[in-house]
């Protein structure tokens, strides 16, 4: 097929039909950028709120109000922005392109993943329109038996499940059969590797979810007695479930992020990436590892102490391979050649506030201290060091470093770095405050506190809203980009990887004129 | 430059000192102390670790800046002796870590023979407790300094946690089964007990207090008269403080006449009619609150069907006829 001078994939067809029934990967990405920044919105709207219930110790909204928008606030964030947030909206549309391929193994499939997050969701923000949920994202019985709501919003968290599945199954076969002549695995990107090993755990874990919350469902429609202690059933059990899947769920959101912060460093150092090996064998040891540590949520649950003796242990082993890519990235900066620009400015803060997740992390994996920290804003703050702090920086910085190639455009430079230090800058004054209230002792999950800890609540709070100004000025940026920002050049950053060395910016609708033939590794900086 | 420096340590200083007092909270026992020990371990650590890795790359940042477009830089794919040393640097640190919080758990997980044993009971949104003499509080957790105190708990309906701050400690309290808590409080004094497990609408309102008492003030708690403290009150004053007591007030408004978020107010409620939730209705008299207080689930108040259940919360006639006079008196 031969294309006419300045065809791309975006023009390649036109008409909103033309986007709902595409089957072009790239187009795909779009749509599921665009559903990832709404719902990020949203859930960053209730965010703003709760945060505005939380300025001062007494209460502004009803207590069943906010323990909803804490609910919502959780189930948005995991389930419809963190969670699809790299694989599906970044990874669909760099995958190809970056083993050079013309597209996914399964297209329709693609399609169709994206189909199961909107119906998903759709259905999710139903229950808004009914009695509402405020059961919180983790769904624990048998309070959620008890309330109504719970039913609608899993049957939601269920499709989108799906959706996860099959962009994971989608992405493994790509992987395996669609790459380029010559791109053996250890000549794949690093993002590549971690998108892959996110997949694995996508399609392995995923499932434990679907069948643990139409248990849960079956259990509140038909009065089968799995886990309500009233039918005979173990309150606790549906934690092992949960947990069974959404701890690897948080490998699902954090391992791509760092797929894509070894391409950033690599590229904005011109460097080539130190240890790759170590860097791909970690992406695989997380994830297999992370199949073992789902009882570390657990240490105060009632589950037996030696069971949680067996997962601190295996939680700590996690650690390493984390501590060696964290390394790596800082070793690959080593004499290199380093230009400050918006993604790297967001690889950088990715890594300054990864290092305080992980180190928490080690504190909260410790038995003893984790009986103190454990349900305190402690946790609350490691784990927005994490999802925020970790992969949120890294959807950020994967967006800036690939606008040019998804749209062709440039974005304005200023704009994007001002965003950055209204977010960085709010992401520390709102989540540093909260380990130093968890050590306090005040519980996350409360409407109302004590009068002693008003004023780290009342900065943590004026944190938020710098970041909330800051997303502002950032969806600002990229809406200018995408319509009037200054035409990009094919290799903006002096990339290696092949979206960069042999596809337009934005591609033609097959990605490549001719299939690029690979003939060394992804970063072949000074050579 | 050194003065701007100088200026920001200032700054950093009273920031730094204005959050001290957040840390820990005071410690009550020599348990916490030592978890205390590992933690402030974990914390020194933790800061070598992230000054090493972002002064490291701060430090890169400077150093090793973009000075033209055709910088050339060495191509170092890898180092063995390094990349073994920060593995294992790491994995050395994280087992110290495991064993030294492995070693303080096992002692907080077991009580010893001769622990003073109460019970516990968690209920939206209050903490029962149960002593053996027969005496039971709400919300107060009355215990004797320097002897060892085990908690059995379980909860009457959804999960809930009870958590000890100031001891380092915490367990889930869950419906249909026993868990347990042990410990030896040191100091005398008040500490506070928060519910860390979400467990609906009040979550945040299930709070209760800790009293550490020496051994002899304990002892002449515990066979103290349960009736002196309603020496020369009204029957309706007894029965304000019953409800007080019984934490009654967390979800129902003795005082007006409007229906809260999860529990029916209760002012002028006698003469008043009453709609259920199985489409009866009656006028609600002293039968019928008696009845409510034994039998909870019998009838229940039409526009709280599905919400959260009124637990059963153990109460004798005396109470109950107070409750009731208390209910009928004029409280305005």
């Amino acid at each position: 097929m031969s294309y006419a001078a300045g065809s791309n994939y975006l023009n390649h067809e036109k008409g909103l039909w033309s986007w709902l029934t595409t089957l072009d990967h790239k187009r795909i990405g779009i749509m599921y950028m665009i559903s990832v920044f709404t719902f990020f919105f949203i859930g960053g709207v209730f965010a703003m709120l709760m945060r505005l219930e939380l300025f001062d110790p007494g209460p502004l909204f009803a207590a069943q109000t906010y323990n909803q928008m804490m609910t919502y606030h959780g189930a948005i964030m995991t389930f419809m922005v963190i969670i699809p947030g790299i694989p599906a909206f970044i990874g669909n549309f760099t995958l190809p392109l970056l083993i050079g391929a013309k597209d996914v193994a399964f297209p329709r499939v693609n399609l169709l993943s994206w189909y199961c997050l909107m119906v998903g969701a759709a259905i999710s923000f139903a229950t808004l329109f009914f009695a509402g949920v405020d059961t919180g994202w983790t769904f624990y019985t048998p309070y959620s038996i008890q309330t109504s709501g719970t039913v609608l919003m899993v049957l939601g968290a269920f499709v989108m499940g799906f959706s996860s599945i099959l962009t994971g199954l989608n992405f493994i076969v790509t992987v395996h059969k669609l790459r380029a002549p010559g791109m053996t695995f250890f000549r794949m990107p690093l993002m590549v590797w971690a998108l892959y090993s996110t997949a694995v755990i996508q399609v392995l874990a995923t499932p434990v979810l679907a069948i643990t919350l139409l248990l849960l469902a079956f259990e509140k429609m038909f009065g089968v007695g799995i886990f309500d202690p009233n039918l005979g059933g173990d309150p606790v059990m549906f934690q092992h479930f949960f947990w069974f899947y959404s701890h690897p769920a948080v490998y699902i959101m954090i391992l791509p992020a760092m797929g894509i912060i070894s391409e950033l460093i690599t590229t904005f150092s011109r460097k080539t990436i130190f240890g790759y090996r170590a860097i791909a064998f970690s992406s695989i040891g997380i994830a297999a590892v992370s199949f073992f540590v789902w009882g570390h949520h657990m240490f105060v649950s009632g589950q037996s102490s030696f069971a949680g003796i067996i997962f601190s242990f295996i939680t700590m082993l996690v650690g390493v391979p984390t501590a060696i890519k964290t390394f790596n990235w800082v070793a690959t900066m080593y004499r290199g050649s380093i230009q400050l620009k918006s993604p790297m400015l967001y690889a950088l803060g990715f890594l300054f506030l990864f290092t305080i997740g992980g180190v928490t992390g080690i504190m909260l994996a410790t038995l003893a201290a984790d009986v103190h920290f454990h349900d305190t804003y402690f946790v609350v703050a490691h784990f927005h060091y994490v999802m925020v702090g970790g992969t949120l920086m890294a959807i950020m910085g994967g967006v800036y470093y690939w606008l040019p190639k998804m749209f062709g455009k440039m974005y304005n430079e200023f704009g994007a770095q001002l965003s950055f230090l209204f977010i960085f800058c709010g992401f520390n004054i709102t989540f540093f405050p909260q380990f130093l209230l968890g050590s306090a002792g005040m519980p996350r999950r409360y409407h109302e506190y004590l009068p002693e800890f008003t004023s780290l609540n009342k900065i943590s709070s004026i944190g938020a809203w710098t970041i909330g100004f800051g997303f502002l000025i950032a969806l600002a940026v990229i809406i200018h980009c995408i319509l009037k920002g200054e035409k990009a050049p094919q290799n903006p950053w002096g990339g290696k990887t092949l979206e960069w060395t042999h596809a337009d910016s934005p591609p033609i609708h097959e990605n490549f004129a001719t299939t690029p033939v690979v003939e060394a590794g992804p970063y072949e900086y000074g050579r | 430059m050194i003065k701007k420096l100088s200026a920001f340590t200032s700054i950093l200083f009273t920031s730094a000192s204005a959050f001290a007092e957040y840390g820990m909270p005071q410690a009550g026992n020599n348990y916490a102390s030592r978890v205390d020990s590992l933690y402030y371990f974990l914390l020194i650590a933790s800061l070598i670790s992230c000054i090493l890795v972002i002064g490291g790359m701060i430090f890169f940042v400077f150093k090793y800046r973009r000075k033209s477009e055709f910088d050339q830089t060495p191509y170092i794919s890898h180092n063995n002796t390094l990349e073994f040393l920060w593995s294992f640097i790491p994995f050395v640190i994280f087992m110290i870590v495991f064993v030294w919080g492995f070693l303080l758990f096992r002692e907080a997980e077991t009580a010893p023979k001769n622990a003073f044993e109460i019970h516990v009971y968690g209920r939206q949104w209050a903490w029962d407790f149960a002593y053996k003499s027969g005496k039971t509080t709400t919300n107060e957790l009355v215990v004797p300094a320097g002897r060892p105190v085990k908690l059995i708990m379980t909860s009457k309906d959804v999960l809930h946690s009870f958590f000890i701050p100031a001891l380092r400690i915490k367990q889930d309290v869950i419906p249909g089964r026993y868990t347990s808590l042990w410990f030896e409080a040191e100091k005398k004094g008040e500490y506070q007990v928060f519910c860390t497990e979400y467990c609906g609408a009040e979550h945040s309102g299930m709070l209760a207090k800790m009293k550490v008492l020496s051994n002899e003030k304990f002892e002449e708690w515990l066979s103290d008269d349960p009736m002196k403290e309603y020496e020369g009150l009204s029957l309706a004053a007894r029965g304000e403080k019953v409800v007080s007591k019984k934490a009654c007030t967390a979800c129902h408004n003795f005082n007006a006449d409007v229906n809260g978020a999860i529990a029916p107010g209760l002012k002028n409620l006698i003469g008043k009619k009453r709609n259920f939730a199985d489409g009866s209705s009656m006028i609600a008299d002293r039968e019928y609150i008696r009845e409510s207080l034994k039998y909870p689930q019998k009838k229940v108040v039409a526009a709280y069907d599905g919400k959260a259940a009124m637990p059963l919360i153990p109460l004798n006639e005396d109470e109950i006829t107070w409750i009731i006079e208390y209910i009928k008196s004029d409280k305005d």
